[in-house]
């Protein structure tokens, strides 16, 4: 005679092991499926969007996250299909990627590169994404992209600006559609040159971290080869608010012209500070002081307000652009949020749209196989002219804007002015460049 | 030499704004034994009491511009400042270009009425928990200030220029012997120093000649004699914190057209003032107001080129190597006194 007792410790273990047995497979499935991490399942995919919500760059992020919100939208075949309109490639059909539904999840990277990894690896572990996308950092950009490639997804840049992202940093799972601070130097130098002579004596201010080093580089090797002079660079901490004791000794050094390598707030608090000190009306033996930014961007120019006006740098992308392009995305931007797109909107859209219609075209979500689709991948309509994604590097090269802040601008949105498109071949290098040293791609990484 | 004297300069008014700060901390201690972390958070809010003047200022009604066109291509909508309708585009002009100056009178009430309402809604509920207690809670206020401000103002720096009449910068060298552009200094930093030169006077003429002074003097010396006298301090230490939370504020209305304002600067200003109090002695007006002017003009001279060259990195901890040294020699700082926070 057999006895049976069921007991309530002895429900629960058997409960809980079984379970986690018929658990695992699943959550192996959902990791493995078809050889690759995050393989959609079902009518939709997610794709992760990474940005800066909370911190210092939020509002950068806000608008990073409006723009892929557009983008989704876009893909779904909702609106007015924006870029996809004026994109060379007619892969994408409005009817999501693949005919999967698009849909997102978004974290919050508060520029800081371990809140960043973290969100973004709860977005592949937790929420299946199939795609990393955003941010506002270049250390933010490098981390990420680290993580990505190790967990075997893509991820497609938002704002990072330098050499190091696609230069020793870079991965094969990693592509950045905007551009360098080697572009930087080489579009802003003959413009400089014409604007202010050859010979110039320069101070440079730079942010203690890895995008100030590699833009001080950039500029610096830029403008001594056409003749200028570099009087000092020094190195300003990254938690700095208040710049007087370091553009104070600026005219004791003989210097007549102070580059600002700083970013975000840095920028603000520096650019204020020297036009404080007076030393746009100054002349050094003869020479009227000027400033440089070497990167700008138009939301962190409005917290810097008139001291930005004259006052020359680059940027990725401008709104007033007149190309069909970049009339399209502004129109479908501005008429849904009713203001222009930032030049982080506008590489945030275009990377999303790139990366959907790479999946189109491969034919496969798989991350070798998106790889393969974008690399050497040239396309136009962007706004940006024909581009082409190197397929050394995994870098975005296409014309670069140097713009001046504009003298009377006419609302909150007009703060600078297109001065030169310089073409895509003055700012093109060679993929060993000594800025670019060191670091491989590697191998691209499916993952599972 | 000249060098010298420019690091100087720099450091007035950077140790001004500590200054003002860490008089306001050192009242709050003094008179109700509170470790007020959200101090910072009150220099932010008075910043942005400049901020919040200038918008109100610049209210305005739209009209189209046909002639020229917005980003889409439609009729450019432009803003035109009540005040232009009010008054005249000129004088309109000048009353916006002097909204700093004015926010003083605007920031003044505001800051009291913030400073009263702290103390009483949240505060005075802390003051027999220990300091622990007390560095958490206004520690958390202050994140949720500063979290209320971005929600509102976003997390751009918000461009607030000084008028027009003080933009630009002074030649102390010529002034002095040396060459042109030698030592220049900007004429808002010299407003500063002197605004801050004032509020501090006040401060201590108001505590010294006054008798609201004199009975807040005591009971920072002996809160207990003082009310079996039958005096409610507790009501004059209200009225002390909304004092601090002014000093605090008009410190920041008058350091926007120094540096944007944006909701997290109280926070830069918050761990630097601590410095400066603990240097100064805690409890000890006239230290903290010394050790502030000390410590801004160290850090200047910290961040010259030639220091930095020597000690790479001393930029940065300039001010806690001091204070490191100071309270290794004096542990009580400057002109800490005897048996406050020694229980």
């Amino acid at each position: 005679m057999s006895k049976t007792t069921f007991t309530r410790r002895g429900m629960l273990k058997t409960g809980a092991v079984t379970g986690a047995g018929l658990a695992l497979p699943t959550y192996l499935s959902a990791a493995g499926h078809e050889g690759f991490t995050n393989a959609p399942t079902g009518g939709t995919v997610t794709l992760g969007f990474n940005v800066p919500q909370t911190g210092p760059y939020a509002d950068e992020g806000a608008d990073e996250l409006r723009a892929y919100e557009l983008a989704v939208e876009h893909l779904n075949g909702e609106g007015d299909g924006g870029m996809m309109n004026t994109f060379s490639s007619k892969a994408l059909q409005g009817n999501g990627i693949l005919g999967k539904k698009v849909e997102y999840v978004t974290g919050d990277t508060q520029t800081k590169s371990d809140a960043a990894r973290a969100s973004a690896k709860s977005m592949i572990e937790k929420d299946g994404a199939v795609m990393i996308t955003g941010g506002s950092s270049s250390g933010v950009a490098v981390a990420v992209q680290a993580l990505c490639q190790e967990a075997g997804i893509i991820f497609m840049a938002g704002l990072t600006h330098s050499n190091d992202t696609t230069g020793k940093d870079k991965r094969a799972n990693g592509f950045r559609h905007f551009f360098n601070s080697y572009m930087s130097g080489a579009a802003l130098a003959p413009v400089l040159a014409n604007a202010y002579g050859t010979e110039r004596r320069a101070y440079h201010l730079t942010a203690d971290y890895n995008w100030g080093y590699t833009t001080e580089e950039a500029v610096k090797s830029s403008t001594e080869a056409m003749g200028w002079e570099t009087v000092a660079a020094v190195k300003t901490p990254l938690t700095q608010t208040d710049f007087s004791s370091y553009i104070a000794p600026v005219l004791q050094s003989g210097a007549d012209t102070l580059v600002l390598n700083h970013y975000g707030g840095n920028m603000v608090n520096s650019l204020t500070n020297a036009v404080q000190f007076g030393l746009r009306d100054k002349q050094v033996e003869g020479k009227d002081f000027q400033i440089i930014v070497p990167l700008y961007s138009r939301l962190m120019a409005k917290g810097a307000g008139a001291n930005v006006k004259g006052i020359f740098g680059s940027t990725n992308w401008h709104w007033s652009l007149q190309d069909e392009g970049s009339k399209t995305f502004v129109k479908s931007f501005g008429t849904k949020y009713g203001f222009p797109p930032s030049q982080a909107a506008h590489t945030c859209y275009v990377q999303a749209l790139l990366y959907a219609d790479a999946v189109e075209r491969a034919g496969s979500f798989a991350p070798c196989a998106v790889v393969d689709a974008l690399e050497g991948f040239e396309f136009d309509g962007m706004g940006n002219g024909p581009t082409l994604y190197r397929a050394d590097d995994h870098q975005c090269f296409k014309d670069v804007l140097v713009v001046k802040g504009k003298e009377n601008p006419t609302s909150e949105f007009d703060l600078l002015e297109i001065v030169e498109v310089t073409p895509v071949d003055q700012v093109t290098y060679q993929p060993d460049h000594p800025q670019f040293a060191g670091g491989a791609l590697g191998s691209c990484n499916n993952g599972a | 030499m000249d060098a010298i004297i420019l690091q100087i300069l720099n450091g007035l008014d950077k140790g001004s704004a500590y200054a003002l700060i860490a008089l306001g901390l050192t009242l709050i201690f003094g008179t109700l034994g509170v470790v007020n972390f959200a101090h910072g958070a009150l220099f932010m809010i008075g910043a942005f009491c400049a901020v919040t003047l200038s918008r109100i200022l610049t209210i305005s009604h739209t009209i189209v511009d046909e002639t020229q066109k917005d980003f889409l291509g439609n009729p450019l909508k432009v803003d035109v400042p009540y005040v232009y309708d009010w008054f005249g585009e000129a004088t309109g002009n000048v009353i916006i270009d002097w909204a700093v100056p004015l926010s003083i009178l605007f920031a003044i009430p505001v800051m009291i009425l913030i400073g009263v309402i702290m103390e009483r809604g949240l505060i005075k509920h802390f003051y027999k928990r220990p300091h622990a207690d007390q560095i958490l809670v206004t520690f958390g206020l202050a994140i949720v200030l500063q979290e209320v401000i971005k929600y509102f103002y976003g997390a751009n720096p918000i461009p607030t220029p000084a008028p027009d009449a003080f933009r630009g910068s002074f030649d102390f060298g010529l002034m002095l012997g040396f060459d042109a552009n030698q030592i220049i200094y900007p004429y808002w930093r010299l407003v500063y120093f002197a605004f801050a030169a004032v509020i501090i006077g006040a401060v201590f003429a108001f505590l010294q000649f006054t008798t609201f002074g004199m009975v807040v003097r005591a009971g920072m010396a002996d809160r207990e004699t003082v009310g079996l006298l039958g005096i409610n301090i507790d009501k004059r230490f209200t009225i002390m914190f909304g004092l601090a939370a002014a000093v605090a504020g008009l410190a920041g209305v008058m350091y926007t057209p120094i540096n944007s304002p944006n909701y997290h600067m109280g926070m830069d200003f918050l761990v630097l003032s601590f410095v400066v109090v603990v240097v100064g002695g805690m409890g000890s007006l006239p230290g903290a107001v010394l050790a502030g002017f000390l410590l801004g003009i160290l850090e200047s001279f910290a961040s010259m080129g030639a220091v930095i060259d020597l000690l790479p990195g001393i930029n940065q901890i300039i001010i806690y190597l001091v204070a490191i040294i100071i309270l290794l020699t004096r542990p009580r700082g400057l002109m800490g006194r005897k048996g406050v926070m020694e229980d």
